[in-house]
């Protein structure tokens, strides 16, 4: 089984991802639940979501304390809410921001889970230049994908045709394609980069 | 064909299909997503005919949803916490009435203190007013349950209420089937009334009884839940067929065959519930769990036979009953009267607090050494407990509970990452 | 001396500093009691947030800081109230969602008997638990002319569950059960609930209708409900940028646009009679107002609707008549001015050209 939690704030589309990512899941084939930790309706207050995702039938219903993946929406939760709670030391991190893992002070993370696949996206950006508005929960999940293939581009694409319409389907995909290609070379970028150590 | 959709668009839909005359809604979390997405059905004219109408308060909705009863059209309408409690006098006006009304309950809790999350404390409250309650394990059970909801209320002439977990079912997006409205149509016949306010033919509804046939009166009602306990596996048994897939009942048995502990649970924990006995079958317990789908009527008999190979029962309940103890627990008791079977109460997930795999085998192994009591409230903080209550027994004017504990906690909760 | 000309003198402007201290707004003065401090978590830009603030500050001043208040369930309850957290600084009690108006009553039963009558009672809601859920006990305590002030918040939906309609949501209006679908333009178009005048059929001391456009305006208002003693009721609209679908830097905007085009009246009632009401300064058509908020966006564009616009006019042009929100013509647009006023009014009825 593979658990993310989304976390973000509300207005982001926290839990449209999450869901998103759901849809995608099942258009692999696999099956997928998604729900989110809920509040009253606010803009801006901290939103937590979860996908689960696996090849039979997912019966347990708690939230998700040992993510696989943790997604970060907004950067700006990185030291006020405890995001990375429970994460698995083999697991990974996706974050919403054009600086690198050490500009956000994640160093210390980094060095507590060597084994962690720490990648940030400016999804916010990227968001902006398709959609005209910083969503950055689609070009997010292209990142995902990149990171971990727990499902493919071309499910997620079909997801985003189901969930959005028109115009703002068809950006999304743009954004979603642009994010993975970006997410895709700094994999294979830090790829090199450690086989440069080791070498 | 299965769907990933959310659990309260499935009941949406699945409503729908068993084409209601009438939908009255009030506005209350988290049942909102549900009566949304049928007002747009109404509004693109996917359910004429229909009329969907939007009530000042839940008590309206209740009040408008027995008008339209009684004049021989389907009704539905849904609610949770507050708003259950709102509508509770015309609840047993409805019961009393023998209309056959079909309501979600997204089971929230009930304040003071106002929390929004899912517990059983709402429609526990009204286990008593003559609704019939059906307690999903799963949003695929929860829409199937409506179906024959319906088929069941106008059968006997009854209201059902369908319980689904509030946020962690109606909020949760998965893989989903939907009936379509001709197979639906095969199973729920149009809704013939066993009483109807017709000017070709007047009847007279809601009288006064007096202390000469009161009696009587209550008593059928009371014999005609009983009759539904006959009633519901047959209409399970019909849907199974119908459908091609399990669900509703009186009781769902997992792992239960040699099992010497059982656990008994209403409502979505039974999933995670499953999951921690493969856990412990795999260690070769011996233990198994059964879900309790007809909270009423109280299906003792078929509970007996459920539990009649067993030394211990673990009744874990979303609500309990203040200055008591388990509600579901004393049902249970009753079940297996003159047996020795060895009965906890485990009061857990009370206002939204998740009952994960972790609390169920802490609970479990405590059960197994021994130590669990007979009344135990599940990840209770015992010292936050101790000290508000040592504050009252201290101060003059020690203030409100929930602001102290709270207080505490959030100091607690704020600190370091 | 300088010629550069100093606009803002001869404005209240600047003159909150210069004004004497009954006649500066409560909020300009740095001792205000504050009566929802920050912390708070509304969203950016919420209407009720400062109605609420400026009201009860109002209320505060007016009575030596002695209020006691009672509040609905709704999005003033729940963002004020963040566990473990308040932002009130007056004592405060939430009980239910319908019960406002009664648990008023019931605190101002109790200080009666307990003879400190210097303590005055605010009630307050949004405009579900007021107009839906609430009115049964809110005219219960308008009968028995119960000494509480109570203040709606009329934001015109049921905001804090996901936006669904109430009886105070405007024709036309999208919500989330009132979708504009299969031919709908959105809320059906009744005769809607006029609470104010309701108010007024009970025959209270004091009812008031005001908007988060003209604080200074509801300032006054509160303060001249505390020199009456009995029910007294003010009606504040506040936009919601969530619900609205508007910019949450436009709130005071459109809270003056409402007035401006007619569609919310502003004025004042004393034992069931308008006694006085606040003019339109310069009327605008209602396609101003309804531009700024998507949740009326279904009426523009190709599959627009001019005729549920031109409708809406003639809803506004009906206030304006009704409530005489249009000044007098006088000196400065001549005898013909009011002709010439109910002309282009006429004109808006027919709606977009």
């Amino acid at each position: 089984m593979f658990e993310a939690r989304i976390h973000g704030r509300g207005g982001q589309g926290v839990v449209t991802a999450a869901e998103l990512l759901s849809l995608a899941a099942f258009h692999d084939g696999l099956q997928a639940q998604a729900f989110p930790s809920f509040g009253s309706e606010r803009m801006g207050a901290p939103v937590v979501a979860f996908c689960r995702i696996d090849q039979v039938p997912i019966r347990r219903r708690e939230p998700i304390a040992e993510p696989d993946a943790v997604v970060v929406q907004d950067p700006t939760l990185l030291h006020h809410v405890n995001v990375f709670g429970g994460l698995s030391p083999t697991g990974c991190v996706l974050i919403n921001s054009g600086r690198s893992p050490s500009q956000l002070g994640l160093d210390a993370l980094r060095d507590r889970l060597p084994a962690l696949r720490l990648l940030t996206v400016p999804a916010s950006e990227i968001a902006r230049e398709h959609l005209g508005r910083p969503i950055p929960n689609v070009a997010l999940l292209a990142g995902l994908v990149a990171l971990t293939g727990v499902v493919g581009l071309a499910a997620l694409d079909q997801a985003i045709d189901e969930r959005f319409t028109g115009a703002a389907a068809a950006a999304n995909r743009r954004a979603a394609l642009e994010a993975h290609a970006h997410a895709a070379r700094e994999l294979e970028g830090s790829l090199s980069r450690a086989g440069a150590r080791d070498g | 064909m299965a769907s990933q959709v959310e659990g309260s668009l499935a009941v949406a839909r699945t409503v729908a299909c068993c084409r209601p005359q009438v939908i009255c809604a009030y506005p209350i979390t988290p049942q909102t997503h549900i009566v949304e997405g049928l007002s747009r059905m109404v509004a693109a004219g996917e359910l004429a005919p229909c009329e969907f109408v939007n009530v000042e308060s839940e008590f309206a909705a209740m009040s408008v949803a027995i008008g339209a009863s009684a004049t021989g059209s389907r009704a539905y309408t849904a609610t949770a916490s507050q708003g259950l409690l709102y509508m509770a006098e015309a609840l047993f006006n409805a019961a009393g009435l023998g209309l056959p009304i079909v309501m979600t309950v997204a089971n929230r809790a009930i304040g003071a203190p106002i929390n929004i999350w899912n517990d059983h404390s709402d429609a526990m409250a009204l286990r008593d007013c003559g609704w019939v309650q059906l307690y999903a394990t799963s949003n695929q059970e929860a829409a199937d349950m409506h179906v024959q909801a319906f088929r069941l209320a106008e059968q006997c002439s009854l209201p059902v209420m369908v319980c689904m977990d509030g946020f962690v079912l109606t909020h949760a997006v998965e893989p989903l089937e939907l009936p379509r409205r001709q197979e639906v149509d095969a199973y729920l016949p149009p809704f013939e009334p066993r009483q109807m306010l017709d000017p070709s033919d007047p009847v007279t509804i809601g009288a006064l009884v007096g202390p000469e046939a009161f009696t009587e009166v209550r008593y059928l009602a009371h014999a005609k839940q009983m009759e539904a306990l006959d009633a519901i596996p047959v209409l399970a048994g019909e849907f199974e067929s119908s459908f091609g897939r399990p669900s509703g009942g009186l009781l769902g048995r997992y792992r239960c065959e040699d099992a010497e502990t059982v656990v008994v649970a209403l409502g979505s924990v039974f999933g995670t519930l499953e999951e921690a006995i493969d856990e412990r079958r795999a260690r070769d317990e011996r233990i198994g769990a059964i879900a309790v789908k007809t909270f009423r009527p109280f299906p003792l008999e078929e509970l007996r036979a459920g539990l009649a190979g067993a030394r211990r029962v673990v009744v874990l309940e979303r609500a309990f009953s203040v200055g008591r103890g388990g509600i579901v627990s004393g049902d249970v008791h009753a079940a297996v009267a003159g047996s020795e079977i060895a009965i906890h109460t485990v009061v857990a997930g009370l206002g939204g607090r998740a009952i994960t795999r972790a609390s169920l085998h802490a609970l479990l192994d405590d059960l197994e050494e021994g130590r669990l009591a007979e009344l135990e409230f599940l990840d209770l903080r015992r010292d936050v407990v101790e000290r508000e209550l040592q504050r009252g027994r201290e101060q003059g004017r020690p203030g409100p509970h929930a602001e102290n504990i709270l207080r505490e906690l959030g100091i607690v909760a704020a600190g370091p990452v | 001396m300088s010629s550069a000309p100093f606009y803002q003198t001869g404005t209240f402007a600047v003159g909150n500093r210069l004004l004497g201290p009954g006649e500066a707004s409560v909020q300009s003065d740095p001792g205000r009691s504050n009566a929802i401090t920050k912390g708070h978590r509304a969203c950016q830009g919420c209407g009720e947030a400062l109605g609420a603030r400026c009201a009860l500050d109002a209320a505060l001043a007016a009575t030596g800081g002695r209020v006691i208040a009672a509040n609905a369930t709704g999005c003033l309850e729940v963002f004020s109230t963040p566990f473990p957290e308040s932002s009130w600084r007056l004592p405060w009690i939430h009980s239910l969602f319908g019960n406002a108006p009664a648990v008023a009553t019931g605190i101002a039963a109790a200080l009666r008997a307990q003879g400190r009558t210097d303590v005055r009672v605010v009630g307050q809601g949004g405009d579900g638990g007021t107009l839906d859920i609430g009115l049964g006990c809110l005219s219960g305590m308008f009968e028995r002319g119960d000494d509480v002030l109570y203040i709606c918040y009329d934001n015109e939906a049921y905001m804090n569950t996901g936006v669904q309609r109430s009886a105070a949501t405007p024709p036309a209006a999208r919500t989330a059960t009132t979708e504009p679908v299969g031919g709908h333009p959105g809320n059906a178009f009744g005769q809607g609930k006029n609470l104010p005048l309701i108010a007024m059929a009970h025959e209270i001391p004091y009812v008031a209708t005001a908007t988060v456009a003209e604080l200074r305006d509801l300032e006054h208002k509160v303060t001249r409900a505390m020199d009456f003693r009995g029910p007294r009721y003010i009606h504040v609209l506040v936009p919601c940028p969530l619900g609205w679908g508007s910019e949450p830097a436009k709130t005071i905007e459109i809270a003056r646009l409402a007035k401006e085009t007619g569609l919310f009246p502003v004025f004042e009632a004393e034992e069931g009679c308008v006694v006085a009401s606040s003019p339109i300064r310069r009327l605008r058509p209602v396609e101003d107002y309804l531009r700024l908020q998507r949740r009326y966006a279904h009426l523009f564009g190709d599959d627009g609707r001019p005729d549920v616009i031109a409708r809406l006019q003639r809803l506004a042009n009906r206030n304006i008549e009704r409530f005489g929100l249009l000044a007098q013509a006088g000196e400065d647009s001549g005898g013909d001015g009011r002709r010439d006023l109910l002309e282009t009014l006429a004109a808006s009825e027919r709606g977009p050209q």
